[in-house]
């Protein structure tokens, strides 16, 4: 049982871009804005034209039921948009077309590791909206002399997916939003990697205070950084006598600290109002048909996995819990051992890829077959194959190529024999610290082999014969 | 006035050229201020173009005026605000590509109250229209413009928009035909928005013939308003001379109070006309009357509060000097809109704001819900309602301009109809001191059919449209 | 009743900047106004549902399928200022 010392109660805010429709939410515009020049993606709706009037994208309203059946949520009956009133550069109409009273889905939730085992995240309600604009300062918001728009932007769908207050810590929060992103990368409505994808705003309060909203923060790193932050410098408060209150702060990413935003502009007031230039939607009817064409989850591929590949819970998590590696693991794991698959995909090639901030599509599938079959085959050591992933992934080539080129081929076993043999008597030094119990120095013995073979042998068969000479002599 | 049939004889005979020169140069010499934009140039060469390729279509070589507040691509567009100082849309209104298309020329842009927002044309930045049958009058809003272009031969159609009687309040006021269709029938997509949910845009024109062959021609579908309706009819086929069986109700409501004794006598009248017609009549009851006018203001200026939160000069319209952002948005907006505008904005910016949108609102809402009851079960007995468009006919010059509330009564006939939906057609019945009055018929949802035959019979069997101001 | 205070709140509300004149003129016409509206407190609106549309419409869409965009020279074409291609605001601070 988590104790959760502090009382912290953390609620997230998510606003996901649903950037794989091809349209707008409530105009024509197409979405593939992102390498094009400013105010060409734009039409008279989307630019708050005088007279311009939104309709809803059917396939809008498919990918927000989908989603909100993914999170286990009830699709509503009756739902409705809402008008926002409030005033920035990027909302061209000087309101929001959000939802409000009657959301599209809400009473759901979603199962992340929590700090004492399996924990679920209550979600509110998810809720269709559309982006505003894109703003340009120069230099930073409160030095620049001027503003610049770009309305690119302005009318992509969202989803806004609101969670309850579950959340016991800032590692809870981003176990979250990992999650949730799995998840909607599943549902084949979202291309995480593309800017703006992903918004959060967080909500937060310990015990004894009230729950600050802490809002532009763009990465789950982000998150859980501001999230820390903020803990501390409620602590402090309330340590220090004073009193938490409830206010909107900015997460300044550069900093990783959180500022209050305290000022008039805060003082909103929505004047919420049903949108008049969009009717009703009845569609809880559609929610059957699309729940059938729901795709596998990552919960559920994460038991198939284990069930069907035999693998340790560990990887199979590991491997669903980002979709691409999910596809390139089992299209693996179906032609050659699953479960050594599993190591040199999950454990290996993750990592690699993770230190080079490269994503999956950096490498040929063919490639870890080949380097698997090699393996099998005893042509390569397990240190050649790490070196071999890792040179596809600097330089590139083929792995038969680069065995070739860096001379990897596994060497025989007398060869090991004879370098062993030799090691052991250019080294009396290391020889006599192992006997006297310096178990270290059988690494600068095994190092000599190394060096001797030029790094062909298999370090695991090297050790095995230094230490049968060394017993036996 | 010349009808779309005898004008498009004269345009076979001689030239569409001809015709919106003839035009054009009525309203060059006009004292009116009918007009905020005379699209001369574009309309001469669109003329020119239907003479020299000949046009098919319902309207070939037609002038036609069009209110302020309709999208022209290319030609300015400014709601007779400041706000919207040399905005030139680079869109078409739905009614304005169905009018290029059935042939129809543009000749201009008429003056309204700002954004729509008046029942008299005296708000309008660009000065007031005046009555072409008494200029020291107003024409009625807010598409007094259009009417008095209409009613002083400087168009022979206009389009107009009716939120809460714009249309139908200017047709009154100026003796023209001016209708009010069901919410959903004609496209808003292009119409600048005061109050999304209870406006329409409508056709005006000198005869109820002439106004069903314009509505035939902007009516329809459009799939980029959401509360466009499908299936509109051919309304010109409703012209039938006959309302034998008709059943008219009068509501009581709409006789009580401050209505003017001529208009009142002159509506009876026309009723007992059509009841000699053979129709029959009834007074009927529509108990919530007495709380639209409150209801509707309420829900127009919440709705309008928040359509004109758009107009910032960011993307379009006046600029003021620079400062921080929030401070040159409050300066632009003081700068670019009217008293009667501001006045609006704020009222709805209250109605809806925290702690008194149950109050205003909601409650504006829940009335709506009994008047539209009110129509829904007075229908049930009748075809159509009569009543009086305006409780009295057209005004002085700056005689209400100084009480809003005044003027706001005098909506009190009209707005109803635009809180249930419901069409509505204004026709002269009559006139006062020299001055026409307006009857309005008013039919259940999409039987604009019922009230253009009732209106048409009864224009047949009169000759009140045909009496003409100065 | 608005007075003075709640005239400036909403006209912050509103960004409708005004001055001590407007403030003055408008008190009183906004008041007489709403004295009036004062008067739907007498319907009895028990147990009624609001109108939010005058037609029983539902479920209307578009399907997502693209149209062509304005150019970028007609989005700027009415913006009294603009730069590079974006549309120039005042400062934000």
């Amino acid at each position: 049982m988590y104790e959760n010392p502090d009382g912290v109660m953390i609620g997230l805010e998510v606003h996901v871009q649903l950037n794989r429709l091809k349209t707008k939410v409530f105009c024509g515009c197409t979405t593939d804005y992102h390498s094009d020049p400013p105010n060409s993606h734009v039409c008279p709706v989307c630019l708050g034209l005088p007279g311009s009037l939104p309709v809803i994208n059917k396939k809008a309203v498919e990918a927000a039921i989908k989603v909100g059946l993914a999170l286990n949520c009830t699709v509503e009956e009756h739902t409705q948009f809402y008008r926002k009133n409030y005033y920035y550069p990027d909302l061209p109409k000087g309101f929001q077309i959000t939802q409000y009273d009657f959301p599209i889905s809400s009473g759901g939730y979603i199962t992340i590791e929590g700090e004492d085992g399996e924990h679920r995240v209550g979600i509110t309600r998810a809720h269709m909206e559309e982006d505003p604009g894109r703003l340009v300062h120069e230099g930073t918001i409160d030095k620049s002399k001027y503003t610049l728009i770009d309305y690119n932007r302005s009318g992509m769908a969202l989803l806004e997916v609101v969670s309850e207050p579950d959340m016991r810590s800032p590692k809870e929060a981003r176990r979250y939003l990992d999650k949730l992103r799995n998840i909607l990368e599943y549902l084949d409505i979202f291309d995480g990697d593309l800017e703006g994808a992903l918004r959060v705003d967080a909500n937060i309060s310990i015990k004894g205070g009230q729950r600050a909203e802490i809002k532009n923060i763009s990465s789950h790193k982000g998150a859980e950084r501001a999230l820390l932050f903020e803990i501390v410098r409620q602590k402090n408060v309330l340590r220090r006598g004073g009193v938490v209150v409830q206010e909107t702060r900015h997460f300044d990413e550069a900093r990783e600290i959180t500022l209050s935003m305290r000022s008039k502009e805060e003082a909103h007031d929505y004047r919420y109002f049903p949108e008049p230039d969009l009717v009703p939607l009845k569609i809880s009817g559609w929610a059957p048909a699309i729940k059938a064409t729901l795709p596998e989850l990552p919960d559920a591929r994460r038991l198939r996995f284990v069930e069907q590949y035999g693998i340790m819970d560990d990887h199979a998590k590991a491997l669903t819990s980002e979709l691409k590696f999910a596809i390139f693991y089992e299209d693996v794991a179906k032609k050659v051992d699953p479960k050594m698959a599993a190591v040199w995909v999950c454990d290996v090639l993750k990592g690699e890829l993770n230190y080079r901030n490269l994503t999956i599509e950096a490498f040929k599938k063919e490639h870890i077959l080949s380097v698997i079959d090699l393996l099998l085959n005893k042509k390569i050591t397990e240190d050649g194959a790490v070196d071999i992933i890792r040179t596809l992934l600097d330089k590139g080539g083929s792995p038969f190529e680069i065995v070739k080129e860096k001379g990897l081929l596994k060497v025989e076993g007398d060869i090991v024999s004879t370098a062993a043999e030799e090691a052991i008597k250019e080294n009396p030094r290391a020889v006599a610290d192992y006997r006297a119990g310096k178990e270290k120095a059988l690494n600068s013995l095994v190092g000599a082999v190394m060096k001797k073979t030029k790094g062909r042998a298999d370090a695991r068969t090297a050790r095995e014969m230094l230490l049968d000479r060394l017993d036996k002599s | 006035m010349a009808s779309i049939n005898e004008l498009t004889e004269r345009i076979h005979a001689d030239s569409s050229e001809e015709i919106v020169a003839e035009y054009l140069g009525k309203i060059t010499k006009s004292k009116l201020n009918a007009f905020i934009t005379v699209s001369k140039e574009s309309a001469l060469s669109q003329a020119q173009e239907i003479d020299a390729k000949g046009h098919d279509g319902p309207l070939a070589g037609i002038p036609i005026a069009i209110k302020d507040n309709i999208s022209t691509k290319g030609i300015r567009t400014t709601c007779a605000s400041r706000i919207l100082t040399g905005y030139i849309p680079p869109y078409d209104a739905h009614v304005i590509e169905k009018l290029k298309n059935a042939g129809a020329v543009i000749i201009g842009k008429t003056n309204m109250d700002e954004f729509a927002m008046g029942s008299s044309t005296e708000t309008s930045f660009y000065g007031p229209t005046l009555n072409p049958w008494d200029n020291t009058r107003v024409p009625g809003g807010s598409s007094g413009g259009s009417a008095a272009a209409v009613a002083g031969g400087e168009a022979p159609l206009s389009l107009g928009s009716d939120t809460g009687g714009s249309v139908r309040c200017p047709a009154s006021f100026c003796g023209v035909v001016g209708l009010k269709p069901t919410y959903g029938v004609i496209s808003r997509y292009g119409l600048i928005s005061y109050a999304n949910s209870l406006e329409q845009i409508g056709p005006f024109a000198s005869s109820v013939r002439d106004v069903a062959t314009l509505f035939d021609v902007i009516a329809g579908h459009d799939p980029r308003d959401s509360t466009s309706v499908k299936g509109a009819g051919n309304y010109s086929l409703a012209l039938e001379n006959d309302v034998k069986g008709l059943k008219i109700g009068i509501p009581e409501e709409y006789f009580g109070e401050g209505i003017d004794r001529n208009v009142e006598k002159s509506v009876r009248d026309a009723i007992n006309t059509l009841e000699e017609l053979g129709a029959t009549s009834t007074e009927v009851k529509m108990p919530h009357t007495k709380y639209a006018l409150s209801a509707y203001y309420i829900i127009a200026m919440s709705e309008a509060s928040s359509n004109l939160a758009r107009f910032d000069g960011m993307r379009y319209g006046l600029r003021t000097e620079d400062q921080d952002w929030h401070t040159t948005f409050s300066h632009v907006r003081a700068a670019g809109f009217g008293d009667e505008v501001k006045r609006r904005i704020l009222l709805g910016t209250y109605a809806l704001s925290a702690g008194y949108l149950d109050k205003y609102y909601l409650k504006a809402l829940k009335i709506r819900t009994l008047i539209k009851q009110d129509f829904e079960r007075t229908f049930k007995d009748v075809d159509v309602l009569i009543a009086p468009t305006m409780p009295y006919p057209a005004f002085k010059i700056g005689e209400k301009i100084d009480d809003p509330l005044s003027l706001y009564l005098a909506d009190v006939e009209t707005v109803p109809i635009n809180l249930a939906g419901v069409p509505s057609l204004s026709i002269p019945c009559g006139t006062s001191g020299g001055l026409p009055i307006g009857m309005q018929v008013i039919g259940k949802h999409f039987d604009e059919a019922a009230i253009l035959r009732t209106a048409y019979t009864f224009e047949e069997n009169t000759d009140f449209h045909k009496t003409e101001g100065s | 009743m608005i007075g003075k205070k709640d005239l400036e709140h909403i006209g912050w509300l509103a960004r409708l900047e005004l001055s001590e004149e407007d403030k003055e003129k408008y008190a009183p016409k906004l008041n007489s106004i709403l004295d009036y509206f004062g008067e739907i407190d007498k319907a009895d609106t028990e147990g009624v549902e609001p109108l939010y549309h005058v037609l029983p419409m539902s479920n209307v869409f578009r399907e997502d399928v693209p149209i062509k965009s304005l150019t970028q020279e007609e989005a700027l074409s009415n913006a009294p200022k603009n730069q590079d291609g974006f549309i120039k605001a005042p400062r934000m601070m």
